[in-house]
């Protein structure tokens, strides 16, 4: 006989570590990564594979079905609202004359380096 | 130790690094960016706190906070956006500035 | 007729999951109550359209959002591999995607998904296509982005 709730356990352990591991590091990208459009990428993996990640741990884990379709309304929320949020902060920037560093030696169109 | 106490471990460091991408800006987007990202964060959290403390109930909140998050960044870029173009926006900004 | 029907059962359904009440009713009753307000609102301000409802991306989406997550997954190893590098060897790269989805949901599918691919962000749409900023070289592949947006053009369906 299969022990389930050994499985689950076991299952969103797994979840819980690797979505913790990929909110850490995208926070730490967040903060290394040398110019803002750098950055945008850094937390754009936070905002998928962290926070989904975890949230499906959470739901192999939830008590009743009420609390698994309420994760699944967050999830979808955030699957739908963070690029719309990523991109207008990329798209203000862009529109009052930000530039991204470009190239592998990081330099700003323009600059004599 | 429970693995919701591992996750939440993680959360909150994750949220102190994004506080300091934040208070280190250099620019306004910079600080929108890090404060958006710590709001995600946030909703997780909240979530999380639901668990731990058994009350699931918490996530009508963790979901509410997900759409105010979403609402407030688009709305702080509009006020910015304003205030932008209410100055004279014809030399390009370099990082630091604004 | 038929997207406003559409529109209040997703509301509906929306309101019954999100309340959990299923045995009461007078709270049945409000919920109903503010389903149809809201819906008719909607309608009323003529917004209840292709945009809002977006009836013709179904049923091919669940297909797509299938196939991004995988997507999603690869690309975000490797954006995790350079935040965690010891020295990131990071080569950001901006440059023009053609659009090839004609409606404008179609459009916003294809520009939200890029930006959801962790390495690829969508900064600005225009006459040329999509301006796409890329963490490296890597990440900054036109072939794989236009195959996402080959994969929008054929569930989009029509403008209706």
């Amino acid at each position: 006989m299969i022990d389930w709730d050994l499985i689950r356990d076991l299952l969103s352990w797994a979840l819980f570590l690797t979505g913790g591991f990929s909110v850490v590091a995208g926070a730490i990208g967040l903060v290394r990564f040398p110019d803002f459009f750098t950055r945008l990428h850094a937390a754009g993996v936070t905002d998928t594979a962290g926070a989904e990640l975890i949230i499906l741990g959470m739901m192999i884990q939830a008590p009743n079905w009420i609390v698994v379709v309420k994760l699944a309304f967050i999830a979808a929320f955030l699957f739908l609202t963070s690029p719309v949020a990523t991109h207008a902060i990329a798209h203000a920037a862009w529109m009052v004359g930000f530039k991204p560093m470009q190239g592998p030696d990081l330099r700003y169109e323009g600059d004599g380096k | 130790m429970s693995m919701f106490a591992v996750a939440t471990a993680g959360i909150i460091a994750a949220m102190t690094l994004a506080l300091v991408r934040a208070f280190a800006g250099p620019s306004l987007y910079d600080r929108v960016l890090a404060g958006n990202s710590f709001g995600t964060k946030t909703v997780i959290l909240i979530g999380l706190m639901g668990f731990l403390t058994g009350r699931p109930d918490f996530l009508d909140i963790a979901l509410l906070y997900a759409l105010i998050n979403f609402a407030a960044t688009i709305a702080i870029l509009r006020f910015f956006s304003y205030r932008q173009s209410s100055k004279t926006r014809a030399k390009p900004m370099s990082e630091g500035e604004a | 007729m038929g997207r406003f029907i559409i529109l209040v059962l997703a509301l509906g359904a929306l309101w019954l999951l999100l309340s959990g009440y299923f045995d009461k009713p007078l709270l049945l009753g409000f919920g109903a109550a503010s389903v149809l307000f809201a819906a008719l609102m909607a309608r009323r301000a003529g917004i209840v359209d292709n945009d809002s409802v977006p009836t013709g991306l179904f049923p091919g989406i669940f297909g797509y959002w299938l196939w991004l997550t995988f997507e999603i997954g690869k690309s975000n190893i490797g954006v995790i591999r350079h935040a965690l590098a010891v020295e990131p060897k990071l080569s950001p790269k901006l440059f023009y995607v053609p659009c090839q989805p004609k409606t404008s949901v179609g459009k916003a599918t294809f520009a939200n998904s890029i930006t959801l691919t962790p390495g690829t962000v969508s900064v600005d749409l225009g006459e040329e296509g999509i301006l796409v900023h890329a963490l490296t070289e890597d990440f900054a592949d036109v072939g794989a982005i236009k195959e996402m947006g080959d994969y929008v053009a054929r569930i989009e369906g029509s403008e209706a």
